[in-house]
């Protein structure tokens, strides 16, 4: 099969769609601030409150519940961060300062959850199953009335598995706690709805669903108290500083509204290649384990073991074939850890080290998934061909 | 706008990452004089050396490997069996990670531990060859030394601590908890974590 680009790795991030762009190059001409008061600030503005009703609209909410924001890390920053004040006056007041998360969280939300433990704020992590499920029983057993917060996210950007936030939600505010979901992997992949979730937060990003990078978005429900984590502007209603990403804006306003068109009908054949995908890997490489849950998750997201291989060594030899992919190997990260998530649901670090996440999107085509599946099988054979972990038996006891 | 960058790594590193030198094929080393093998799956890295040695002169003759690890890992280990071919096996028992790593074109600060294990691999084989042909005598232990007595800290530790990534007395702390009892073993602590640095990254 002739070499070809293909790639694997909408998790990361996705390709503009050409709509966006189109939107986008069109947009460069406005220039003017939305807090201006003249012609130039008008446009601009009446294009920021058109892009805020198309999100809203997206996820069930109402516009006034949407707040622009840089990337949904700061949305989740923002999220977690109400919970340090003091005062009196202030969100979840005193009384209610523990919270709770995951152990699969982003990173974003485990380093802020680990800053807030500094700054005594009481963090709380749930398990999960062997598929990534959180474990409901525990959470029951956690919360209290010391609980102000939960925040568990809907999609893993690692496994795929999906949570029943519905669900979750409904216990945590039976308990007096606020919901928070990030939800950055599960908008625009599944259908999503604020109201049916009943969540009081919920993070977007605009780059995983062929938006622009740097702009994401945060539901905060209307009656949910809030403080801004940037400071010193009145944009956003005062709870976000900072002059508006307008082209930003447009462009991932642009991508919900594509998104609404495009999502229904991509699941099925989404899932259709990843059962492909599986069943090739599955015939044609021995000695791999699949992760994550196999049908509470997303249709694009594949993640695969494969024993005695390092996952950094795949991912090269992959990129030199030209097929993108990521891996939870620690080598690849900088750290010395393999994937914090494939360890909570039980994975054993070795398989960790060899995991490949193979994440696909809408223009991902049968043709490359048979390219794929052409490619790996000698590659996973010749790094074991090279590799310690096919030796059987006596080596290691001969050096010693 | 740029085109995809350069790899993270060297042209050097980079073919021998596609093309490495000498593997091993299979698992018979009934072949060879002596076996190395060095670090564990769960890490992440495992590497096994094998060489030939001419009895008479001392020298290895040949060199094979099989690596569990990342493309610097891997490359690192193909690049040694390069190395050590020809080198008596006092010559070769001396090889550092600096000098694999430059032998490599450089690695990434956080790749330097990938390639520390091919030469303790290498260590140990050389070890093995020792043992099976009754020269004990001349089997160099690789000495440890407890330096943190609180903690049981070891030289070794610290070396790893750098490797890793520490470069200040209280990042090499934040790693290995060593001298955060006490606090009696400061100064030998900070002599070797200066020691580490000027070998492995030359600072």
């Amino acid at each position: 099969m002739a070499y070809m680009k293909v790639y694997f790795d909408h998790n990361a991030t996705t390709p503009l769609h050409p709509e966006v762009k189109k939107e986008m190059i069109a947009g460069m001409e406005m220039f003017g601030n939305p807090s201006s008061m003249h012609a130039y600030g008008r446009e601009a503005r009446a294009n920021v409150e058109d892009a805020r009703r198309k999100v809203a609209d997206f996820i069930g909410a109402h516009e006034n519940e949407i707040i622009f924001v840089g990337s949904g890390s700061e949305a989740n920053n923002t999220v977690l961060s109400l919970f340090v004040c003091s005062s009196s006056q202030c969100i979840p007041g005193s009384r209610r300062s523990t919270i709770i998360t995951t152990k699969i969280e982003h990173p974003c939300v485990l380093e802020t959850s680990e800053c807030l433990a500094h700054r005594g704020v009481r963090v709380k992590y749930l398990d999960v199953d062997r598929y990534g499920k959180v474990d409901l029983d525990q959470l029951a057993g956690m919360l209290g009335d010391d609980v102000g917060l939960v925040s568990v996210m809907m999609a893993n950007n690692e496994i795929g598995t999906l949570q029943d936030i519905g669900a979750i939600t409904k216990m945590v505010h039976e308990s007096g706690a606020y919901m928070h979901t990030d939800a950055v992997q599960a908008v625009g992949k599944v259908p999503v709805d604020v109201r049916d979730l009943g969540v009081d937060f919920l993070t977007i990003s605009a780059h995983k669903i062929y938006g622009p990078k740097g702009v994401g978005a945060l539901f905060v429900k209307q009656g949910i108290p809030y403080c801004p984590l940037i400071r010193g502007g009145h944009q956003e209603r005062g709870r976000r500083a900072g002059t508006e990403n307008t082209l930003g804006i447009l462009g991932m306003a642009r991508a919900v509204e594509m998104r609404m068109i495009e999502m229904p009908e991509e699941e099925e054949r989404l899932l259709h290649l990843k059962q492909v995908l599986r069943q090739g890997i599955e015939e044609r490489i021995d000695d791999i384990s699949i992760n994550g849950h196999p049908t509470d998750a997303l249709a694009s997201t594949l993640n695969v073991s494969f024993t005695g291989v390092e996952g950094e060594a795949i991912l090269l030899y992959l990129d030199l074939e030209g097929i993108a992919v990521s891996t939870g190997s620690a080598c690849a990260s900088g750290s010395l850890d393999p994937s914090h998530v494939l360890l909570a649901t039980g994975v054993d670090a070795e398989l960790a080290h060899g995991s490949i996440r193979f994440s696909m999107g809408r223009q991902t085509s049968m043709q490359e998934v048979e390219y794929l599946l052409n490619v790996l099988p000698p590659i996973i054979k010749r790094i074991r061909n090279m590799s310690t972990a096919y030796i059987k038996g006596g080596l290691h006891a001969a050096s010693r | 706008m740029l085109q995809a960058g350069e790899w993270a790594y060297s042209e050097t590193l980079k073919e021998h990452f596609m093309n490495p030198k000498n593997i091993l094929q299979g698992e018979n080393t009934d072949d060879f004089d002596g076996v190395g093998m060095e670090g564990n799956l769960q890490c992440g890295d495992q590497m096994m050396v094998v060489i030939k040695v001419d009895k008479e002169k001392d020298v290895i003759t040949d060199c094979q490997w099989k690596t569990y690890g990342c493309a610097s890992a891997i490359a690192s280990t193909s690049v040694l069996s390069e190395m050590v071919k020809g080198r008596t096996l006092d010559a070769a028992f001396h090889i550092s990670p600096k000098e694999v790593a430059l032998e490599l074109g450089g690695l990434p600060d956080h790749k330097i531990h990938c390639s520390v294990l091919g030469d303790k691999a290498l260590r140990a084989a050389i070890n093995n060859y020792y043992t099976r042909n009754g020269q004990e005598d001349k089997v160099k232990q690789e000495q440890v030394k407890v330096i943190c007595q609180c903690m049981n800290i070891t030289d070794h530790d610290i070396e790893d601590a750098v490797l890793e990534g520490a470069r200040t007395y209280f990042e090499l702390q934040e790693r290995t908890k060593c001298g955060t009892v006490c606090g009696q073993c400061k100064d030998e602590s900070e002599a070797l974590l200066e020691k580490y640095k000027h070998i492995h990254f030359g600072a």
